[in-house]
């Protein structure tokens, strides 16, 4: 048996199929896949995101042991809560992870996959060194999102009217503590939402309260398709440590100033960008029919140029999207190999979704 | 739990072969396989007077999880094949024995359906699969 966040015996209620999620026991789904992506396009989604690994940095030398930990710079955030997105690399510039980082008035609280839990951890302390700092898992947090056009509004009829106050005030990527509740406008799905730590004694009544009012419970597979369809990359997918995040669409993620901050991989990095990055990742659509997957062949004029890292129907689209890592090629037309048939494919920018509408472009 | 009418015949590859009035045989996938493999976004069928054999690749099944062939469970000719799934493939998941059928076969040589699996049989394939 695996592991099981404090909301199991609810996902087990709403009939939800389970699924192992790296030793996790997760809901994949709660019937259907592509209803449960629907809600959180037209309506609000909850998911339970507990499984996710909440580190708390704190201490004299937080700051520069993040500034020296991470690719993007933590002096960006420049307001109480404010969260930034960034790749923790290792020493030859390659993605151990990706995170999000909030600054907090006792430091700093990090948000790491759940699949790669314990090498981050162990990686983490092993850079601490001379820093005085104190790194805590907060391993005793559920952590839920709520997710959709409709998310706040049903939120604020759940929570005290300190913490519905505490929403109307949050700034986009910002997130804050209300009696005991740590609340973010934060997501993973290009709709507007909120991630929310709070309590374990508390996060079944909350969700139950929730799905009450007509939120509903959303599992790993349409987490998986809202994501794609939003463009953001899934770690252990689209990136790791066989990548540098100048290969997986993330340098703009990459803080190069001030050039005196010296961080993990940045040497690595400066050279690789010297020298030109040969790959890249970019976003594919395929009108016609059919679905591209994960290590499908890319294929331009006959040669194999990449391949899909992350494939999928798109259920608000109604046709088949992916991430391909390839080689650099200004050519627009390119095909996927599927089941030893070539596909019509375009290379498009993403993301493909944001706020229920498709927003690519070529 | 998946339903197993036992008034039809199944294979190992999860189709089920319904033999009606008129001699033919009409052929879906069943309801453990629909439900294993979750919503289905695309259904790609035979051509209809195509003649096959037992185990041909007959078409492919496209769910949001992953890619399934379908193979024919009979030898025979293809005489139709249902084109609402083309504009409704969800059809299969929420109707696998009835509406969601895929195609009809007339059927060369009868003892292709002895071969076939009963409902018990089918049954405990499956559980034997999951564990």
């Amino acid at each position: 048996m695996g592991l099981r966040t404090i909301l199991f015996p609810e996902h087990q209620r709403s009939g939800a199929k389970i699924i192992d999620f790296s030793g996790w026991e997760m809901p994949l789904h709660y019937g259907s896949q592509i209803k449960e992506h629907g809600a959180v396009r037209t309506g609000a989604g909850v998911f339970d995101v507990s499984h996710m690994t909440v580190v708390d940095v704190q201490g004299a030398d937080a700051n520069s042991y993040l500034r020296y930990l991470l690719a993007n710079d933590v002096n960006k955030l420049n307001e109480l809560g404010k969260a930034l997105y960034t790749a923790m690399l290792n020493h030859e510039g390659k993605v151990m992870d990706d995170l999000i980082v909030y600054l907090r008035s006792d430091g700093y609280r990090l948000v790491v996959n759940c699949a790669t839990r314990e090498k981050d951890l162990r990686w983490m302390a092993d850079q601490v060194g001379k820093f005085d700092v104190e790194l805590k898992e907060r391993d005793s947090c559920a952590m839920i999102a709520v997710q959709g056009p409709e998310a706040f509004d049903r939120v604020r009829t759940a929570v005290s009217p300190a913490q519905a106050e505490l929403i109307d005030r949050l700034k986009p990527f910002q997130g804050l503590e209300a009696e005991n509740w740590f609340i973010a406008r934060t997501g993973y799905t290009g709709e507007k939402g909120l991630e929310i730590i709070l309590p374990g004694e508390n996060v079944s009544a909350f969700w139950v309260d929730l799905v009450a009012s007509g939120v509903k419970p959303i599992g790993l597979g349409a987490r998986d398709t809202l994501r794609l369809e939003a463009g953001m990359n899934l770690y252990g997918n689209d990136m790791d440590e066989t990548t540098s995040p100048l290969e997986a669409n993330m340098g703009a993620t990459v803080a190069w100033r001030p050039e005196a901050r010296q961080f993990i991989g940045r040497q690595a990095l400066t050279a690789e960008r010297a020298t030109g990055v040969n790959r890249k990742l970019v976003g594919l659509v395929m009108e016609s029919r059919g679905v591209m997957r994960r290590h499908q062949p890319v294929v331009h004029r006959d040669r194999k140029i990449g391949e899909i890292t992350s494939g999928a129907y798109s259920p608000t689209l109604g046709y088949s999207i992916a991430l391909a890592r390839i080689e650099r090629t200004e050519r627009k037309a390119l095909q996927v190999e599927i089941r030893n048939v070539l596909h019509s494919v375009r290379m498009v920018k993403t993301p493909f979704v944001r706020n229920g509408k498709k927003v690519y472009r070529d | 739990m998946a339903d197993f009418p036992d008034s039809i015949k199944y294979t190992a590859t999860h189709e089920w072969v319904r033999r009606e009035d008129d001699g033919s045989v009409t052929v879906g996938i069943s309801d453990h396989a629909q439900d294993a493999m979750g919503d289905i976004v695309y259904v790609e069928l035979p051509e209809a007077g195509a003649t096959v054999e037992v185990q041909d690749e007959v078409g492919v099944i496209e769910s949001v999880k992953a890619a399934a062939d379908i193979y024919a469970p009979i030898a025979g000719a293809i005489t139709a094949v249902n084109e609402k799934l083309e504009d409704a493939p969800e059809t299969v998941n929420e109707s696998p024995y009835e509406d969601g059928w895929l195609f009809k076969i007339e059927p060369i040589e009868s003892t292709d359906w002895d071969n076939l699996l009963d409902a018990a049989a089918y049954m405990a394939k499956c559980e034997q699969e999951e564990h």
